[in-house]
């Protein structure tokens, strides 16, 4: 069978799967609708989150970037799994324990203020919006790549797939549905690991391989020739690396607690039964996505040794066949700039002949290896896994902000329990087409404001909440003045020296790199607002009142594990 | 303040402990060994791995997943010792 017959197939059956899940997974109340009744198992919720988490960024794209980055992807690696240690120990089980369906929820109660709830549903929604834009764009890349269809199609697909089971199940449909889809993109994200570990070293195990001498018989480590193989072309060692310590530490901070403080993943620990299942949950969640972040710098090894091996210096004559194809699809370009008809693949601009998407790392992989047609279709479905539950998560938080926190809790509180389902049925919808919209029509900045989603989340929602929990006397002046400054102060640096706003424009962005505040880039300044954030509602918390009484208490109660109950509507 | 707060109190000051001692651990495998440190774990290696690299790219991950397990034995046996761990239907005086 071709790639291609395998591909439909692949991906037919496991749409089937989902669509069928929906059916069988109807919510039937606003509780079904946010957050699945409350009585999710620890497996099943570990397993969601850990789809709900991994996107089309994490399966197509992360082990290419690594690749390329070599030792300063690590802030990737560490920053997107040490997030879930602060989650599990700072916040997972007092929010359970809280037991109501939304981020907003929590910061409105605690800081008994409808200002800090309005606040909040602005942070959510967008940083859910500017996600899911990106996630359905990984949609169509996937569907044109390996269907042939045309992109802006792949992205109506999506779109249909998506609604079908958000809008019938919630989140008890996307729950269900996101056990399946890690399912999915685990196993299509392993199996070409392990060909392509054996295949190199030897070792089955990628995460062993990665460190082992290469299957040639000279006894050298695989990383040490890949070190070589990088310095001879001009790069930097590949375990070193070219950012700044103070830059790395910085983007690992923002990009760890931002994680912690995006509301897809938060809202997913308000599922489960009893406290002490949400702590149990968030270990094997981090334990599952652990098994793909520790494959993905195995990956990202072995690609790049396989890919300078088979280009660099060769004739342009003799390129394998995948080498043809994906310079078919643009990704990959060869220009020989001194006519010798071979590939120059180096450092220096002016010299170097090739241009390599990084997202063909993964997408290519199986075809540089060799690998059987079935396991280049299981990549496409795995990507298409990854992005869909990922959009669907996103989806739930966008339409639970509108219709909980918005309609229910400030615009008409008088609304009926099914209005209030209906309300929530309606928001997802537009949600998804308005998603769609900017699937077909990505605004150019998209991945610039996914690295900001992640400022605002660590400038914004994570001191609020920890404060929240861990200091009973933080009124809500303190809140709300920590997450204003926190958000205003995070945009202004991504304004100027990401976008160069103040400047002149994206031109002037290269020369400010000079004036970075204690040398940190803007996708790490997140961890700095988040220090202001902190000290502008300490201080600001010593000249005003301390918080009612029945607050303190309730801070005490979400401190006590026993007595969760369920999660209760107001 | 009631015993009962006298014990919701030691309960957290208990809780507050492992936290800490969790999170200095977390900090150090990550910011210590994988990024501050980096360069003089590089001169030791294991296997093919500079120890600083893997510490960087494998070491911390693993350690990640370690301390949520550990946190997760450590309260649970921690709300048995409190009597936090029973269900909201039966809740028993402490």
């Amino acid at each position: 069978m071709s790639v291609q017959t395998w591909t439909y197939l692949l991906v037919g059956v496991t749409f089937v799967i989902y669509i069928g899940i929906a059916i069988w997974s109807r919510a039937s109340s606003t509780k079904d609708f946010y957050v699945a009744g409350g009585g999710v198992s620890p497996w099943a919720n570990g397993m969601a989150t850990a789809a709900d988490w991994m996107s089309a960024a994490s399966f197509i794209s992360m082990a290419g970037i690594i690749a390329f980055a070599g030792y300063d992807g690590s802030v990737y690696l560490m920053g997107w799994t040490g997030g879930y240690v602060l989650l599990a120990l700072l916040l997972a089980p007092y929010l359970r324990k809280f037991g109501k369906f939304t981020v907003p929820d929590f910061i409105g109660e605690r800081y008994y203020s409808k200002t800090a709830r309005i606040v909040a549903v602005c942070c959510a929604l967008l940083v859910s919006f500017t996600y899911v834009a990106g996630q359905m764009r990984g949609v169509g890349v996937v569907f044109s790549r390996f269907l042939e269809v045309d992109i802006n199609t792949g992205v109506i697909i999506g779109m249909v797939i998506v609604l079908f089971y958000a809008v019938l199940g919630g989140m008890k449909g996307i729950t269900y549905t996101q056990v399946a889809q890690y399912c999915v993109l685990i196993f299509a994200f392993m199996v070409p690991a392990i060909f392509i570990s054996f295949q190199m070293t030897g070792n089955p195990i990628p995460q062993l391989g990665m460190g082992s001498t290469v299957n040639d018989g000279s006894g050298t480590y695989l990383l040490e020739k890949l070190n070589g193989l990088s310095t001879e072309l001009g790069f930097s060692e590949y375990t070193n690396g070219t950012k700044s310590r103070m830059d790395v530490f910085a983007i690992t901070l923002a990009l760890m607690v931002g994680t912690a403080g995006l509301p897809h993943v938060i809202v997913r620990f308000f599922t489960v039964k009893r406290v002490k299942d949400a702590r149990k949950s968030a270990g094997i969640a981090l334990l599952l996505i652990a098994i793909l972040y520790t494959t993905a710098p195995a990956v990202a090894v072995f690609a790049k040794t396989n890919l300078i091996n088979t280009v660099s210096d060769q004739p342009y004559e003799e390129m394998p066949e995948w080498f043809k194809n994906w310079e078919q699809t643009g990704l990959l370009s060869y220009t020989d700039k001194n006519g010798d008809g071979t590939i120059q693949y180096v450092a220096d601009v002016t010299k170097n002949e090739l241009e390599i998407d990084r997202d063909i790392m993964v997408l290519a992989n199986p075809e540089i290896a060799n690998l059987p047609a079935w396991v280049i279709a299981l990549v496409a479905a795995g990507g298409l896994a990854a992005a869909l539950s990922t959009a669907a998560g996103l989806l739930l938080v966008i339409s639970s902000s509108i219709s909980h926190d918005l309609i229910k809790n400030v615009i008409k509180p008088s609304i009926s329990e099914k209005g209030e389902l209906l309300a929530a049925r309606i928001s997802a919808t537009v949600a998804v087409v308005i998603a769609g919209y900017f699937g077909i029509n990505p605004p150019g900045f998209v991945a610039a404001v996914v690295a900001l989603a992640f400022g605002l989340a660590a400038a914004s929602f994570f001191p609020a909440i920890v404060l929240g929990i861990f200091y009973k006397k933080m009124n809500k002046q303190g809140a709300v003045a920590g997450m204003i400054v926190g958000i205003l102060l995070m945009l202004f640096y991504m304004l100027k020296y990401k976008f160069g706003v103040f400047d002149g424009g994206k031109e002037a962005v290269v020369e400010l790199k000079e004036n970075w505040w204690f040398g940190i880039s803007p996708e790490g300044f997140g961890a700095v607002a988040m220090f202001v954030n902190y000290m502008v509602a300490i201080i600001v918390n010593a000249f005003t009142p301390t918080p009612p009484e029945a607050v303190q208490n309730m801070v005490e109660n979400i401190r006590i594990p026993s007595g969760a109950g369920e999660a209760t509507s107001h | 303040m009631s015993s009962k707060q006298e014990h919701a109190k030691r309960y957290w000051k208990e809780n507050l402990k492992y936290v800490t001692l969790l999170l200095i651990i977390w900090f150090l495998v990550s910011y210590g060994c994988g990024i501050l440190f980096k360069d003089a774990l590089d001169t030791f290696e294991i296997g093919g791995f500079k120890l600083g690299f893997w510490f960087a790219q494998q070491g911390s991950i693993y350690v990640f997943v370690l301390l949520i397990f550990i946190y997760v034995r450590l309260m649970n046996k921690l709300d048995k010792k409190y009597g936090f761990n029973l269900d909201a239907t039966k809740p028993k005086a402490p």
